[in-house]
C-alpha cells in the first residue's frame, strides 16, 4: 500500500475519532452550557433534610443553572446536612439569599434553588447561606395530610 | 572466524550436542552434514547466538558469546547473514523491500543508493526482474534466491545456510549451490552450510563436518570424506538404508509387539 | 479423581506461568517501544490495519445497537409516560457501557485476531527469527507497533461507536417514532455529565485497548509455530480478550460509579 494513501486513511480515521469525541462532549454532554464554566465560588448551606439531593445536582436560580452541588456532608454537631455548592462567580448573590431544596416535576430529580434577597452585600467565596428550606419529602407530606384530615374529623 | 571448543548444548532437559569442536576460517565454505535430528541446526543456533552453550566456549569474530549482551550480539549479527530453510521472507513486503529491509534498518543510505544496492543484489541471484513481485507470487526456488540476496544485503563476513536445498527441484538446487559458492568467494566471507544433501554440497564446499547423534563423527575435505573407510560415513554419503545407523527406531522385537497387539485385540 | 486434581493443578500452574510470562513480555515490549514512536510510520501502518479496517464493523454495529436502544427504550419509557427521557437512556447506556464494551468485543474479534494471526504466522514461517538474525529486534519492529496501534485505535473506535449509536437512537426516536427533537437532545444534555460519563467511557475503552492488544500480540508471539498452533492462538485471543473486557468492565464500573 502506498505510504501517502495509508497516511490519508489513518488521518481521516483519527479525525473522525476526535470528531466523535467532540460530538459526545459538545452535543451529548453539552459542556458549553453547564453554567459552571469559568470561575466559581464555593458556598455552603445547612439543611434539616436534603431528601434525595445528590452530589452534582444543579443549583438553579429562577430556573437557570448557575452551579452544581460539590459535596454533601453530615455535621455531627448540629445533626444537619452540610451542602457545598460551586456557583458561577459571574452571578453574585446577596447575603440574604434563601437556598431551598426543590424537585423538578412531581418525581423528578432534586436540585438546590437560590432565591435572591435584597441585601446590598454579596456572598463571597466560602460564605454560608443562613436561610435554608429543607426538601419536601413526599412521605412526610402525605403523613401530614392524613394527620390534618384526622384532626379535622376529630374537631367536627 | 568461528571457533567452538568442547561445546555442550541443548533445550530444556534434552542435550542435543556434546563435546563439539568446530572451526571455520575466512574464505572457507564449510558443510555440516548429518541425518535429520542430528543437531545440525542447533549448531547454527549456537554460532548465531540464538542459543547459549551449556559448556565449552563459542567464539565468533574472536568474541566469546558466553556473556554477551543483547546489544553486542546485535552488533555481531550485523556482520552475519543467515538463510532460512524456507527463506522466511517477510510476506507483507515486496521482493524489493525484503532485500532493502536490512539496509533500511541498519544504514542511513539515501533511497536512491538503497535502490541501486538492492537491484545489484537481486541481479546477482538473477531476479532483478522480479523486484516488484510479492513473496506469495514466487516459486520455492525463487523465494530461496531472494532470501539469499537479502541475507547478503549488508555484505556479511559470515553467512549461514540452514538447509538451503530442502524441497528444491534439481535445477533450482544447482542454481542455489552455485550462488552460494560464488557469493562466498566474491565477499571473501566464511560460510556454514547445514544440509543433508550430499551430492550437491560435496561438489561446492571446502571442508565437511559429519554430525550424528550430537557428536562430530567425521571431518575432512570432500575427497577425504568420499574415500573414508568409516562405515558411518560410507552409509551416509552413499545413502544406504541400513548400516551402522539403524533403519529402526529402538523398539522391542517385532514379534513381541505383534503378540501384544493380538492379546489386547480380542 | 486424582486425574482431575492433577489436570486442575496443571492448568493452574500453566495459567500462573502464562500470566508471569505475559507480564515480563509487557515490560519487554514497553522497553522496546521507542521505535514505535520514533519511527511513527510503523505505528501508522498498524493504526490503518486495526483502526481503519475495523471502522465498517464498528459503524454498522453502532448504528444497529443505537437503533435497538431507541426502540426498546421508547417501548419501556412510554409505559411510564416518560418518552422524553429517551435521549438520556440512549446516550447513557452507550457512553457508560455499550460503547466501550461492545466496541472492544468487536475490536478483539476483528483486529485482535488479525494481529494474532499475523504475528503467529510470522513466527511459524521463521520471519521473526530471521528478523532477529538481521539484528532487528522483532519485539521492537513487529510487536510493539501493533500493540500501540491497537491501544491508540480503541478509544477512537469506541467514541465513533457511541456517536453513531446516539445518532441511530435519534433516528429511531425522533425521525421514525416522533419524539420531540429538542426534548431528545436537551434531556440528553441534562443527564449526561462530561467527566462522569464521557471521560469515564474513554478511560474504559483505553483500558480495554491495552488489555485486548496485549492479549493479541502475546498470543501471537507465544503460539506454537505451526498452522494448528496459530489457529489455537487466534481462538484464545478472542476468548481471553472477551472475558478480560467483561471482567475489567465490572471492576472499572464498580470503581467509577459505585465506589463513591
Amino acid at each position: 500500500m502506498n505510504r501517502a494513501i495509508l497516511d490519508l486513511w489513518v488521518g481521516a480515521f483519527v479525525a473522525l475519532g476526535f470528531a466523535a469525541l467532540m460530538f459526545l462532549a459538545m452535543q451529548v454532554a453539552n459542556v458549553s452550557e453547564e453554567g459552571t464554566r469559568g470561575e466559581t465560588i464555593t458556598l455552603r448551606a445547612r439543611f434539616e433534610d436534603i431528601g434525595g439531593l445528590k452530589v452534582k445536582a444543579p443549583v438553579k436560580s429562577a430556573g437557570v443553572v448557575v452551579g452544581r452541588v460539590a459535596a454533601i456532608r453530615f455535621d455531627p454537631q448540629t445533626y444537619q446536612a452540610e451542602v457545598e455548592m460551586k456557583v458561577s462567580a459571574a452571578y453574585p448573590f446577596p447575603k440574604d439569599t434563601i437556598a431551598s431544596i426543590l424537585t423538578s416535576g412531581l418525581l423528578g430529580e432534586q436540585y438546590v434553588g437560590l432565591a435572591a434577597g435584597a441585601d446590598s452585600e454579596m456572598l463571597k467565596d466560602g460564605d454560608r447561606i443562613e436561610m435554608t428550606q429543607s426538601a419536601l419529602v413526599l412521605e412526610k407530606l402525605i403523613g401530614q395530610f392524613l394527620f390534618n384530615k384526622a384532626a379535622e374529623g376529630g374537631s367536627k | 572466524m568461528v571457533e567452538l571448543r568442547g561445546v555442550d548444548a541443548g533445550y530444556g532437559e534434552r542435550l542435543i550436542l556434546s563435546g563439539i569442536d568446530f572451526s571455520v576460517r575466512r574464505g572457507q565454505l564449510v558443510a555440516v552434514m548429518g541425518g535429520s535430528g542430528s543437531g545440525k541446526t542447533t549448531l547454527l543456533r549456537l554460532v548465531s547466538g540464538q542459543l547459549r552453550a551449556r559448556k565449552g566456549s563459542v567464539r565468533v569474530f574472536g568474541q566469546s558469546l558466553e556473556r554477551i549482551s543483547e546489544k553486542e550480539l546485535y552488533a555481531l549479527r550485523r556482520r552475519m547473514g543467515m538463510l532460512f530453510q524456507f527463506g522466511a521472507l517477510f510476506t507483507d513486503l515486496s521482493v524489493f523491500d525484503n532485500v532493502a529491509f536490512p539496509l533500511r534498518e541498519h544504514t542511513d543510505l539515501p533511497e536512491s543508493m538503497i535502490r541501486d544496492l538492492v537491484l545489484l543484489k537481486l541481479n546477482a541471484v538473477g531476479l532483478r526482474g522480479a523486484a516488484t513481485l510479492m513473496p506469495s507470487e514466487l516459486s520455492g526456488g525463487m523465494a530461496r534466491r531472494v532470501a539469499l540476496a537479502r541475507s547478503v544485503a549488508l555484505d556479511p563476513e559470515l553467512i549461514m545456510y540452514d538447509e538451503p536445498f530442502a524441497g528444491l527441484d534439481p535445477i533450482s538446487l544447482g542454481v542455489i549451490g552455485q550462488a552460494i559458492r560464488k557469493l562466498n568467494d566474491a565477499l571473501g566471507a566464511a560460510s556454514i552450510l547445514v544440509t543433508h544433501d550430499v551430492v550437491e554440497s560435496l561438489s561446492i564446499v571446502d571442508y565437511v563436518y559429519l554430525v550424528s547423534q550430537g557428536k562430530i563423527i567425521a571431518q575432512g575435505t570432500p575427497d577425504e570424506i568420499r574415500n573414508s573407510p568409516d562405515p558411518f560415513v560410507h552409509q551416509f554419503i552413499y545413502a544406504e538404508a541400513d548400516g551402522p545407523v539403524p533403519f529402526h527406531y529402538p523398539a522391542p522385537p517385532l514379534e513381541e509387539s505383534l503378540l501384544l497387539e493380538a492379546e489386547v485385540a480380542p | 479423581m486424582i486425574q482431575l486434581l492433577r489436570t486442575l493443578g496443571h492448568l493452574t500452574v500453566d495459567g500462573v506461568w502464562q500470566v508471569g510470562f505475559a507480564t515480563r513480555f509487557l515490560f519487554a515490549m514497553l522497553r522496546h517501544s521507542g521505535p514505535s514512536f520514533a519511527r511513527f510510520s510503523l505505528t501508522i501502518r498498524e493504526l490503518y490495519f486495526s483502526g481503519v479496517l475495523s471502522l465498517v464493523i464498528i459503524v454498522v454495529s453502532g448504528a444497529f445497537v443505537g437503533m435497538v436502544l431507541g426502540l426498546q427504550g421508547y417501548d419501556t419509557l412510554q409505559r411510564f409516560g416518560s418518552e422524553s427521557a429517551l435521549g438520556s437512556i440512549v446516550a447513557l447506556s452507550l457512553l457508560r457501557e455499550l460503547g466501550p464494551v461492545v466496541a472492544a468485543l468487536l475490536f478483539a474479534s476483528r483486529a485482535g485476531s488479525a494481529v494474532t494471526a499475523e504475528i503467529g504466522l510470522m513466527k511459524a514461517t521463521e520471519q521473526l527469527t530471521a528478523m532477529d538474525m538481521m539484528a532487528v529486534n522483532p519485539i521492537a519492529r513487529v510487536v510493539a507497533p501493533r500493540f500501540w496501534g491497537g491501544v491508540l485505535s480503541m478509544p477512537l473506535l469506541a467514541a465513533i461507536f457511541s456517536t453513531v449509536g446516539v445518532i441511530g437512537g435519534w433516528f429511531i426516536g425522533v425521525v421514525v417514532i416522533g419524539v420531540d427533537n429538542g426534548t431528545f437532545w436537551s434531556q440528553m444534555a441534562n443527564s449526561v455529565d462530561f467527566r462522569e460519563d464521557v471521560v469515564n467511557g474513554v478511560v474504559k475503552s483505553f483500558v480495554f485497548g491495552w488489555a485486548v492488544s496485549l492479549i493479541a500480540v502475546f498470543q501471537g508471539y507465544d503460539c506454537t509455530p505451526t498452522a494448528e498452533g496459530v489457529s489455537r492462538a487466534i481462538t484464545k485471543t478472542v476468548v481471553y480478550s472477551s472475558l478480560m473486557v467483561l471482567a475489567l468492565d465490572f471492576i472499572l464500573t464498580s470503581f467509577m460509579y459505585i465506589g463513591k
